[in-house]
């Protein structure tokens, strides 16, 4: 049988709250009273957008979230569970419709425009000039923050190199790859040297080699000391860039902690994975489930949670189980995610 | 922190706004034009030549030898058509590139939304699209003017009065296609529509080529909504030296409150597709 549970908080569970050396230097050295405020504090947030049906959709059912300055932050969860609506309202672009937030210590719906001089944003789609070439593109946007002309050349020059495309730094954007196009969309949320860079699914299209690119030039931000928040579907880049995440689920959060405390919290150390044809896996099933606490049935294959994948594996060929292929894995954010809400993440 | 139960404020609506922010706007969308400035310049002193020799000489010497020849006041006809050929193509201008370059602008390359995440707010990007179009049909009246004054049809002193004429024209029909431009969800065609529909009967109609007197009275309270009619009133006033204080006070106070009036409605729509 398929184990379902209800989600639950993981402050049900000691061992993963979140723990104070999960947030790096909360304070800043130069004494602004904003510093010692989180840089995102939200408390019952709340999204509702009317639709012309009549029914109201709930995107964001009530969240409570902190981040601290320098921390690398994530919100992990499928499509429609609530991760760019929570990204639009911190970005201060979507009025939030209940609860409490505050950005960098101010209250988005009073102070919009001084919190967004202060942010960068990678939105989920790039809006980029593609007719203008990328130096362009970044001047024009600095502009935007009241940057004089000269200090965006300047800057310009610096973030061209920061994303490696300085050869490309005079052609036009339409020709660049979307792994160029995306480095360069994180470099002009540079322009403006914020304090909080938010990332809407920064490498969502992009294929391997161009994500571990863009992933090192994350890492370089992260020592920098710029405060991340990214939101994904993708459990690697979770926990790639993440020190501490959310899972949401339906415009909720179900989990939070470390990727590690998660993982140690909803999974099992190893993975062994039991590859059937489609609809064939459930005839092994019952041959298997006694042999660890937990099995979930996919399609084609059978997850089995256990403390070592090699011993589970050769019990059950001993007991006549013939998959057409196995593997044995560590168990990632992706098995949590199945054990929190009964569902895969990308379907 | 601050608490908040029921929202209707919008983060746009910070009294810190600072009010370079539509300015930034205009400098990024004249960058953009730069790359096409030559043959949209080009076309703007290429297309009034092209309707003076066709329709001023070529039509016009039929019509100025013809009976009716009086309904246009007693001038020729190149000079009855040459200041309404101006503001037809302010209209076409401020028409043209309040629709699909800004709708772009939304929905394919999606700039607006990058300028918002930065502190410029919805209003400031309308503004900065309003102060755009406003140049681009500056630099096009002034050619156009010049073009005019060549053929020797372009009045006195008071015939540069055609160009704030023309400019008045097209802006207040461009802040009503930015406002379409801001709800339109997928392209539909609905700026086809209005061009085919609205634009071109608007052209044919409103005084531009023939006075509205030759119309039947039941369609002429058409007449009397075109924007255009109102403009070429104005213009053609300034131009023959027929204008009169109160009718001109009436047509520019007519086009002005359209300008307004679009205006109010294209920022609010501006702020309402990009603040969600």
């Amino acid at each position: 049988m398929r184990e379902r549970r209800a989600p639950r908080r993981i402050g049900d569970d000691p061992s993963v709250t979140r723990s104070a050396d999960a947030m790096p230097h909360p304070a800043g050295a130069n004494g602004e009273p904003e510093k010692a405020a989180p840089m995102i504090a939200a408390r019952r947030l709340c999204k509702t957008f009317p639709t012309a049906s009549g029914r109201p959709v709930e995107a964001v059912r009530g969240i409570d979230v902190q981040v601290e300055r320098g921390e690398s932050f994530g919100f992990l969860g499928p499509n429609g569970a609530g991760k760019s609506s929570t990204m639009r309202m911190i970005a201060c672009v979507s009025a939030r419709t209940g609860g409490e937030l505050s950005i960098l210590g101010m209250d988005p719906d009073l102070d919009g425009v001084r919190i967004r001089g202060r942010l960068g944003v990678v939105p989920q789609q790039d809006n980029l000039d593609v007719e203008l070439t990328v130096r362009e593109n970044l001047i024009i946007y600095g502009r935007y923050f009241g940057i004089s002309r000269s200090e965006c050349r300047r800057r310009a020059q610096e973030l061209v190199e920061f994303a490696q495309l300085t050869d490309k730094a005079d052609t036009k954007v339409d020709v660049l790859s979307g792994g160029m196009k995306r480095r360069l969309t994180i470099a002009r949320s540079l322009i403006n040297d914020p304090e909080l860079l938010l990332l809407d699914e920064p490498t969502t299209g992009l294929d391997p080699q161009a994500r571990h690119v863009l992933w090192d030039r994350l890492f370089r931000l992260k020592n920098e000391g710029v405060t991340l928040v990214v939101t994904t579907h993708y459990m690697d880049e979770a926990e790639q860039l993440c020190d501490r995440l959310v899972v949401m689920d339906g415009g909720v959060i179900v989990a939070e902690g470390s990727p590690k405390a998660l993982i140690g919290a909803y999974s099992s150390r190893e993975v062994l994975e039991l590859r059937f044809l489609p609809g064939t896996q459930q005839q092994a099933e019952p041959l298997v489930t006694d042999l660890v606490e937990r099995v979930e049935v996919l399609p084609d294959r059978l997850l089995l949670y256990t403390e070592d994948g090699e011993a589970t594996l050769e019990a059950a060929h001993s007991r006549g189980v013939r998959p057409r292929s196995t593997l044995v894995r560590r168990s990632t954010l992706e098995d949590v995610f199945l054990r929190l809400t009964g569902r895969s993440l990308v379907d | 922190m601050a608490t908040l139960d029921h929202s209707h404020t919008r983060p746009s609506s910070s009294p810190s706004v600072p009010s370079g922010g539509r300015l930034m706007v205009w400098e990024y969308l004249l960058r953009c034009w730069r790359r096409y400035a030559i043959p949209s310049l080009a076309e703007a002193i290429g297309t009034p030549l092209l309707y003076l020799l066709a329709l001023g000489l070529g039509l016009g010497s039929l019509v100025d030898a013809g009976p009716q020849s009086a309904a246009l006041g007693g001038v020729s006809y190149l000079q009855y058509i040459a200041p309404a050929l101006l503001v037809a193509a302010a209209l076409q201008i401020g028409v043209s590139e309040g629709s699909y370059p800004a709708y772009s602008r939304f929905k394919w390359s999606r700039v607006f939304w990058g300028v918002t995440a930065t502190p410029v707010t919805p209003g400031q990007v309308c503004d900065g699209e309003v102060l755009f179009i406003g140049t681009r049909l500056l630099a096009a009246s002034t050619l156009y003017y010049l073009v005019l004054l060549m053929f020797g049809v372009a009045g006195g002193p008071a015939g540069l009065l055609m160009i704030p004429s023309g400019m008045l024209t097209g802006i207040a029909c461009a802040v009503l296609i930015l406002a379409l431009g801001a709800v339109l969800q997928s392209d539909g065609g609905a700026f086809a529509m209005v061009f085919r529909f609205v634009v071109v009967p608007m052209t044919l109609f409103s005084g531009s080529f023939f006075p509205i007197t030759q119309l039947p009275l039941a369609v002429r309270w058409l007449v009397w909504i075109s924007p255009l009619w109102h403009g070429n009133e104005l213009a053609r006033g300034f131009v023959l030296g027929t204008a009169e204080p109160c009718s001109t006070i009436g047509h520019a106070a007519f086009l002005a409150a359209l300008f307004v009036a679009g205006l109010v409605l294209a920022r609010r729509l501006y702020r309402r597709r990009l603040i969600v």
